[in-house]
C-alpha cells in the first residue's frame, strides 16, 4: 500500500522542528519511528500534508535520572526502554510491545502522542503517575498522565506541539506486573492490566489498556487492596470493571473484556505481589 | 508530485544515492531501485515480517520505514548475508534442518533471527520462540525454523550479521528541502 503524498523535511533541531511544525499547518506531523503513523497513512486513514522527521534530533534519546524520577528522551525506543531495567514497570510493559522490529522502531514519545488506548504504555505512565514535557512555540509545559489522554487517539497537545520527555517518578520499593490478553503473539491487547504493589500493600495501583477510550485506573480495586494483603487479590480483583465501559471490537466483546479485565487484574496483581 | 528527497544509504556495504519521493517505502527502495528482491513484501501492514531487513544494525519491518528515514543509515538485507559463496550460519542451518517450505518468509526470518542472537547468543527454544513472535510463517508450523536457529547460535562460525560496512554514509538530505516546493 503507498501512502498518500507528503512532503518531508528532517530539521536538525527541536526549534527548527517546532518551526516547520507551525509553518505546515493544521496538515502537518511529526514523524518519530512512524509505527503508528505510517500504518495509518497506508490504509489512507492519515494523510499529512507535511511530515517533519524527528530523526535527527538526536537530543531527544536516552535516560537519565534526575530529581527522583527518571527524563526519558521522547525518541527513546521501546527496545530502549525495554533494556533500562532500572525503570521498573516501564521496562517490563516495553518488552511486551508487539515484536522486536517494532520495539526497535516505535518510540515513548510517538506512541503516547498518538493516543491509542490499546497501546501499552499509556496505562503504565497513569498507573506510575508520570508526565510528558510539551514543547511548542510558546515555550514548554508538563502534562500529568491524568490530564494527558482525553479519548479515542485524542490527547492534550496542541497540534503546533511536539513531546520532547516522559517522566516517570524512580519507583523504587514498588512491585510490578503487566499482564496483556492478545489473540496473537504481536497484537494489541485486548486488555492490559498495569499493577503496581508497594511494600505489603501499603499501597497499590492498577490501570487498564484498552477498556476504554483512554488508560484508566481501576480504583475499585485499589481502594479494596489498599493495607490489605495479597489474600484479598481475588475479592478485589472481581471490583475490576466496575464503572468501565469498553468498546466493543472484532477481538472482544464488551462484556469479554470486563472479563478479561477481572481475569488479568487478579493475574497482574499475584505475579506483583509475589516479584 | 511532491518534490523528491536525496538519500545515501549504505546497502550491504555499498553506498547507494537517489533521488526518492518521501512516500517511497524502504522495501520499494530496496525491491524496486536496487533490485534487491530478497526481502518481501507479505502482509504490508507490520504484521507478518516478511520485509525484514537491519537498519543500523536492527531487524526492522521495512514495510513501515519509509526510504528517508533511512538516509545515512547502514541497511543489510539477506543479500547481504553470505560472505561470497559461503553462507551464513543462520543460512546454512535453515538449510540442513529444512527451515523452510515455500521459502517466502525465509529472509525476514533470517533477519529477524540475526538480530535475536545479537542480543541473547546462548538462547533457549522459548526465547528463540518469542524472538521471532514478529515473523509469520504459514508452511513450517515453525518447528525446523525454530531449530535452526538454535543450531545457528551454537554454531563455531557463527559471525555478526554480514560483511562490515566500510563506513557511514554522510546524509545528503538537507534542511527545510521539500517544505513548500
Amino acid at each position: 500500500m503507498i501512502p498518500p503524498e507528503f512532503e518531508y523535511t528532517a530539521p536538525e533541531s527541536v526549534d527548527e522542528a517546532l518551526q516547520a511544525l507551525t509553518q505546515g499547518g493544521e496538515d502537518a506531523k511529526l514523524l518519530a519511528g512512524g509505527h503508528s503513523l505510517i500504518p495509518l497513512m497506508k490504509m489512507r486513514l492519515a494523510a499529512p500534508s507535511l511530515l517533519v522527521d524527528m530523526r535527527k534530533l538526536s537530543d531527544l534519546r536516552g535516560i537519565e535520572r534526575a530529581n527522583g524520577g527518571f527524563r526519558i528522551g521522547a525518541l527513546t525506543t521501546h527496545a530502549q526502554v525495554s533494556q533500562a531495567s532500572e525503570l521498573g514497570v516501564a521496562a517490563h510493559a516495553a518488552g511486551k510491545i508487539a515484536d522486536q522490529q517494532v520495539r526497535n522502531r516505535g518510540t515513548i514519545g510517538g506512541s503516547l502522542a498518538h493516543g491509542d488506548s490499546a497501546s501499552d504504555m499509556p496505562a503504565v505512565l497513569l498507573a506510575a503517575e508520570g508526565s510528558v514535557v510539551a514543547r511548542g512555540p510558546n515555550g514548554e509545559r508538563e502534562i500529568a498522565a491524568t490530564e494527558f489522554f482525553q479519548d479515542f487517539f485524542e490527547t492534550a497537545l496542541a497540534d503546533d506541539e511536539m513531546i520532547t520527555e516522559v517522566r516517570l517518578p524512580a519507583m523504587d520499593g514498588w512491585k510490578f506486573a503487566y499482564e496483556k490478553f492478545t489473540r496473537r503473539a504481536e497484537d494489541w491487547a485486548m486488555v492490559g492490566v498495569c499493577a503496581m504493589v508497594r511494600g505489603d500493600f501499603e499501597d497499590v495501583r492498577v490501570a487498564f489498556t484498552n477498556m476504554g477510550g483512554t488508560p484508566i485506573r481501576a480504583s475499585a480495586v485499589e481502594e479494596a487492596l489498599r493495607g490489605q494483603g495479597r489474600g484479598a487479590i481475588e475479592q478485589a480483583a472481581q471490583a475490576a470493571a466496575e464503572g468501565t465501559d469498553p468498546p466493543g471490537d472484532l477481538n472482544a466483546t464488551a462484556d469479554y473484556k470486563r472479563h478479561l479485565a477481572r481475569v488479568l487484574t487478579r493475574r497482574a496483581l499475584e505475579k506483583a505481589a509475589a516479584a | 508530485m511532491s518534490s523528491t528527497v536525496g538519500v545515501r544509504i549504505s546497502v550491504n556495504g555499498e553506498v547507494r544515492e537517489h533521488e526518492v519521493e518521501p512516500r517511497l517505502l524502504l522495501v520499494h527502495y530496496l525491491r524496486d531501485r536496487l533490485g534487491l528482491t530478497g526481502t518481501h513484501v507479505g502482509c504490508d501492514t507490520t504484521n507478518c515480517g516478511a520485509c525484514t531487513v537491519h537498519l543500523n544494525g536492527e531487524a526492522v519491518k521495512s514495510c513501515t520505514v519509509f526510504a528517508v528515514q533511512a538516509d545515512g543509515a547502514e541497511v543489510t538485507t539477506i543479500e547481504g548475508m553470505a560472505d561470497g559463496a559461503e553462507l551464513h550460519p543462520l543460512q546454512e542451518a535453515f538449510w540442513k534442518n529444512h527451515g523452510l517450505q515455500c521459502g517466502y518468509c525465509t529472509p525476514g526470518m533470517i533477519m529477524a533471527a540475526a538480530d535475536l542472537l545479537q542480543r541473547n547468543p546462548d538462547p533457549s527454544e522459548s526465547e528463540v520462540r518469542h524472538g521471532l513472535e514478529g515473523n509469520l510463517c504459514r508452511c513450517t508450523g515453525y518447528q525446523n525454523i525454530v531449530r535452526a536457529v538454535m543450531e545457528a547460535a551454537h554454531s563455531p562460525q557463527r559471525t555478526t550479521v554480514g560483511p562490515p560496512p566500510p563506513e557511514k554514509p554522510e546524509a545528503r538530505e538537507e534542511v527545510g528541502k521539500g517544505v513548500g516546493a
